[in-house]
């Protein structure tokens, strides 16, 4: 009966862990392990892993306060990443450039942020146990309406505009000559020819994830756990649930519109229109693949699941296309993101039970 | 059959979860006919080995158990609940499982209908019969007769009083063909006394029959009653097993504990100096559902243990839920020499009260979180305090090591058994939770604690604790406590005056040391009002 202690905790291990996780992260490690054989360059590889992680970790970041509320996976991200589009905007309307442009987008995004995630707090407070549903309807819905205001808001800078209309922003617009890798070029360290390491990047990644690590620990944030480990408790603990949980929300969509602004830096487009929709599964899709669940989160998920899932996305098109000669990265990006979703719902069921 | 080996024996059955010891070399017999009584503290291990005995996923999950179970002296080994009840055991959970939108018939044969062939059966085969719902009801109704008691078959489970639940549950597993063995776990704790005697009489009858019953239950004067013989276990071992003839309570609650249980009832020393009025209530109501406060007027001394007493659903509980802020409330509550804003739980903290829930899982606890967090947090949340400050006063963060050290004096304080203060409360048997909610309470330093139904679902050896603990704060610290209990006796032990609320409003107010008759005659509302202040006057 010795035997059985090791394959116990091994199983325990991997009921912890979750199948989904280990089987994408043993992917992952053999996509790093085939890149040299079909000829993909390792070094190039790794550094444009480390890219995407840092573009999109914050937005994954965004989604930590909502959970630890309570307020559950936060589908609405889209408010805060079109926050983040109306400073970004904004910012190249009034020309500013360098550091100024892109710090002056966050500014500028901050007030619509605010103001969005109030309402939209507000709206999630008045449907407590189906916040995840509404979000993602008030995400679309908020989204198409943007669509009509891209085109009427009176912006006038000729880079943003439609050429032959004089107004009317573009579909895409470049940063180039304002703020393009402002942050990916800080202290960068570049050694040979393919590997850059982003510095300015992933200290700003660090930064915001230390500050949200502070928020968590301070007395505000250890109230918005309570209020999501359970509300009845935080109430007789003298704490107002939907204040915690209104906090919450206004955060996140405080960092979505950081986290798309410091997206944009780096991919160097500021994309308009219904681009805000397809940001939002994956970034849910990777703090889960983390390790996240649907009631807590923490920076390590964070960090974790934006790597594999970043890594993911980046090594499968360079590796598996060299392998089939065709296009899957579409595909297995489908598969992944929305087969986490799903896994990490059903494993609610599961828990609540 | 049966007549010369036992019906039922487990053999040294142990059983571990992830190297915590629940269950060691557990043995017994059961007979065909026999009531068997198994008492045992929470966390004993009753629950775990009724698991066992009925095959729950659970247990082959978390790596099987040690040790045979015989049916007839042969062994068996059961993989799902289905194989037991094959092999003729029923069991009935503490939690109902019927369906509320059924009727009792319905339920009692769910899965086992009665089928009648229809035209559908040529095509799409048997799953296409047709209910018999004539036979059904006979079916049913000669279960319920079997248990001696009067059910409607047709009434829906949603309709049904909670006593009728629990013999449609009964009613259920009896119904089954080849049932021999029933186990009921804690099948009285939701019965008034009078539906709990029904039950009694028909499990007796039920044995005449030849069924084997396991009867688990808190209420040792029931298992006295009814058993044939009873079996004590303590920390997973069987520390007695004895024919119930002879026996006392005392006896029995001695075994459970391990030591020796003074008398329930210790009498106050009736004439102890209390100062000025410290809690003033007046005209209060409280719209709490099921528990409604129409009108209550009362004052609490500085230093006094209050008790509020009164039968279920009259409204005991709202008094402090409503006082704390927890549902609406109205009326004039003065605390010290200010009066009270309602409906606001922080201010009703920061003003020096504090409160432990009677819903200890719902209100009382963070479940998913560590100890240190359950203890401390409201003391931060209200007070301030274990935070620690950066930057000059700019950011204030937890301060774990202050919140263990808090946590690390409360868990010796109050014996908490656990494994560390980082352990999860959802982790700790109902008695160590109920700790958990004091410490909570405690850390505060409040002028007036209130606790309701502090004892509810925990065992004898930690109701005695708590009561003694909480009798210690109050002669210590000169804690004013106001101490809602469903247990007249409870209250008598510990509290200098006793409100008994009937239909919202106090029937009236008596020393402790008054005989228990006279509360139980407010409760059963037949004192006027006027003579029952005039005895409070006393």
């Amino acid at each position: 009966m010795q035997w059985r202690l090791p394959v116990n905790n091994i199983k325990t291990f991997i009921q912890d862990f979750g199948w989904p996780r280990i089987i994408i992260f043993l992917f992952l490690v053999s996509l790093f392990i085939l890149a040299p054989v079909v000829g993909v360059r390792l070094d190039a590889s790794i550094s444009d892993v480390m890219n995407r992680f840092g573009q999109y970790a914050i937005l994954v970041l965004a989604l930590v306060p909502m959970i630890q509320s309570g307020a559950g996976l936060n589908f609405g991200l889209a408010l805060g990443i079109v926050a983040g589009l109306l400073g970004s905007t904004l910012s190249l309307q009034l020309e500013l450039r360098s550091f100024l442009g892109f710090f002056g987008a966050i500014g500028l995004a901050t007030p619509f942020a605010v103001l969005f995630g109030y309402f939209y707090g507000k709206l999630l407070n008045k449907v407590k146990g189906e916040e995840m549903t509404i979000a993602m309807y008030v995400g679309f819905s908020f989204v198409m309406l943007m669509c009509i205001m891209w085109l009427i808001l009176p912006y006038n800078n000729p880079t943003m505009v439609w050429g032959y209309a004089g107004k009317g922003l573009r579909t895409t617009i470049t940063v180039e000559g304002y703020w393009l890798k402002i942050l990916n070029n800080f202290l960068a360290i570049k050694i040979g020819e393919f590997f850059v390491f982003p510095t300015g990047l992933l200290l700003f990644v660090a930064l915001c994830a230390f500050l949200m690590w502070v928020f968590l620990k301070t007395k505000t944030g250890t109230a918005m756990t309570a209020v999501g480990s359970n509300p009845d408790f935080a109430r007789a603990s003298g704490i107002s649930a939907d204040r915690m949980r209104l906090i919450s929300v206004v955060i996140s969509t405080f960092l979505g519109a950081v986290g798309i602004i410091v997206y944009q830096q780096s991919f160097g487009f500021i994309q308009l229109y219904t681009a805000p929709n397809p940001m939002v599964f994956p970034a849910v899709a990777a703090i889960l693949i983390g390790g996240a669940s649907i009631n807590k989160a923490n920076i390590i998920n964070v960090i974790v699941g934006t790597f594999l899932f970043q890594g993911l996305l980046t090594m499968t098109p360079s590796v598996i296309n060299s392998i089939l000669q065709t296009d899957m990265s579409e595909v297995i990006r489908m598969i992944v993101s929305n087969g986490m979703i799903l896994y990490a719902l059903t494993r609610k069921t599961k828990v609540s039970k | 059959m049966g007549q010369t080996g036992p019906l039922l024996s487990v053999k040294n059955v142990s059983k571990e979860f992830y190297g915590n010891v629940v269950l060691q070399d557990v043995s017994f017999e059961l007979h065909e006919g026999e009531i068997l009584g198994l008492v045992g503290e929470n966390g004993a291990g009753k629950t775990t080995l009724m698991r066992i005995l009925f095959g729950m996923p659970v247990i082959a999950e978390t790596g099987g158990f040690k040790g045979t179970i015989e049916i007839d002296g042969r062994p068996v080994s059961f993989s799902s609940p289905f194989d037991a009840l094959d092999a003729g055991i029923g069991m009935v959970h503490q939690e109902f499982s019927l369906i509320p939108g059924f009727s009792t018939t319905e339920n009692i044969v769910l899965n086992r209908e009665s089928m009648r062939p229809s035209l559908l059966n040529e095509v799409f085969g048997e799953r296409m019969s047709i209910l018999d719902r004539t036979l059904m009801r006979q079916r049913s109704e000669s279960a319920i007769a079997k248990l001696g008691v009067t059910l409607d078959p047709d009434m829906l489970v949603t309709e049904m009083p909670v006593g009728h639940k629990q013999f449609t549950e009964i009613a259920r597993e009896i119904s089954r063909d080849h049932s021999r063995i029933l186990v009921l776990d804690e099948p009285t704790a939701v019965l008034t006394e009078s539906e709990a005697q029904v039950l009694l009489t028909s499990l007796r009858r039920l044995a005449s029959e030849g069924v084997a019953i396991i009867f688990i239950s808190h209420r040792l004067q029931e298992v006295l009653d009814l058993a044939d013989r009873v079996v004590v276990l303590r920390d997973g071992v069987v520390v007695k097993d004895s024919p119930t003839k002879g026996l006392s309570i005392r006896d029995i609650a001695s075994w459970m504990v391990g030591r020796s249980v003074s008398g329930e009832t210790e009498q106050q020393d009736s004439h102890r100096t209390l100062g000025e009025p410290i809690l003033t209530v007046e005209h209060l109501w409280v719209d709490m559902p099921g528990e409604t406060v129409r009108d209550v007027s009362f004052s609490v001394q500085r230093g006094e243990i209050f008790g509020i007493g009164g039968l279920a659903g009259q409204g005991k509980l709202g008094v402090p839920n409503g006082i704390m802020g927890l549902y609406p409330a109205g009326g004039l509550i003065r605390l010290g020499d200010r009066a009270l804003t309602l409906n606001d739980p922080a201010g009703a903290l920061r003003a020096g009260m504090a409160f432990v829930s009677e819903d200890r899982r719902g209100v009382g606890l963070l479940l998913d979180e560590s100890l240190d967090w359950n203890i401390a947090f409201t003391a931060m949340q209200v007070h301030g305090q274990y935070l620690k400050s950066l930057l000059g006063g700019l950011i204030k963060l937890r301060d774990e090591k202050a919140m263990a050290e808090l946590s690390q004096e409360y868990i010796n304080l109050l014996d908490i058994k656990c494994t560390s203060h980082k352990q999860k409360a959802r982790e700790l048997s109902g008695g160590n939770q109920q700790k958990i909610c004091l410490a909570k309470a405690f850390a505060l330093k409040p002028q007036v604690l209130f606790v309701s139904e502090p004892t509810r679902g925990i065992d004898i050896g930690a109701k005695k604790l708590v009561l003694d603990t909480l009798r210690r704060y109050n002669r210590e610290y000169g804690t004013t406590i106001v101490m809602v209990s469903s247990e007249l006796e409870e209250l008598r032990s510990i509290c200098d005056r006793i409100a008994i609320v009937d239909e919202g409003r106090i029937a009236g107010i008596l020393p402790a040391h008054r005989d228990s008759a006279d509360f139980g005659l407010l409760m059963a509302g037949q004192v006027k009002e006027t003579h029952a202040m005039e005895a409070s006057r006393e």
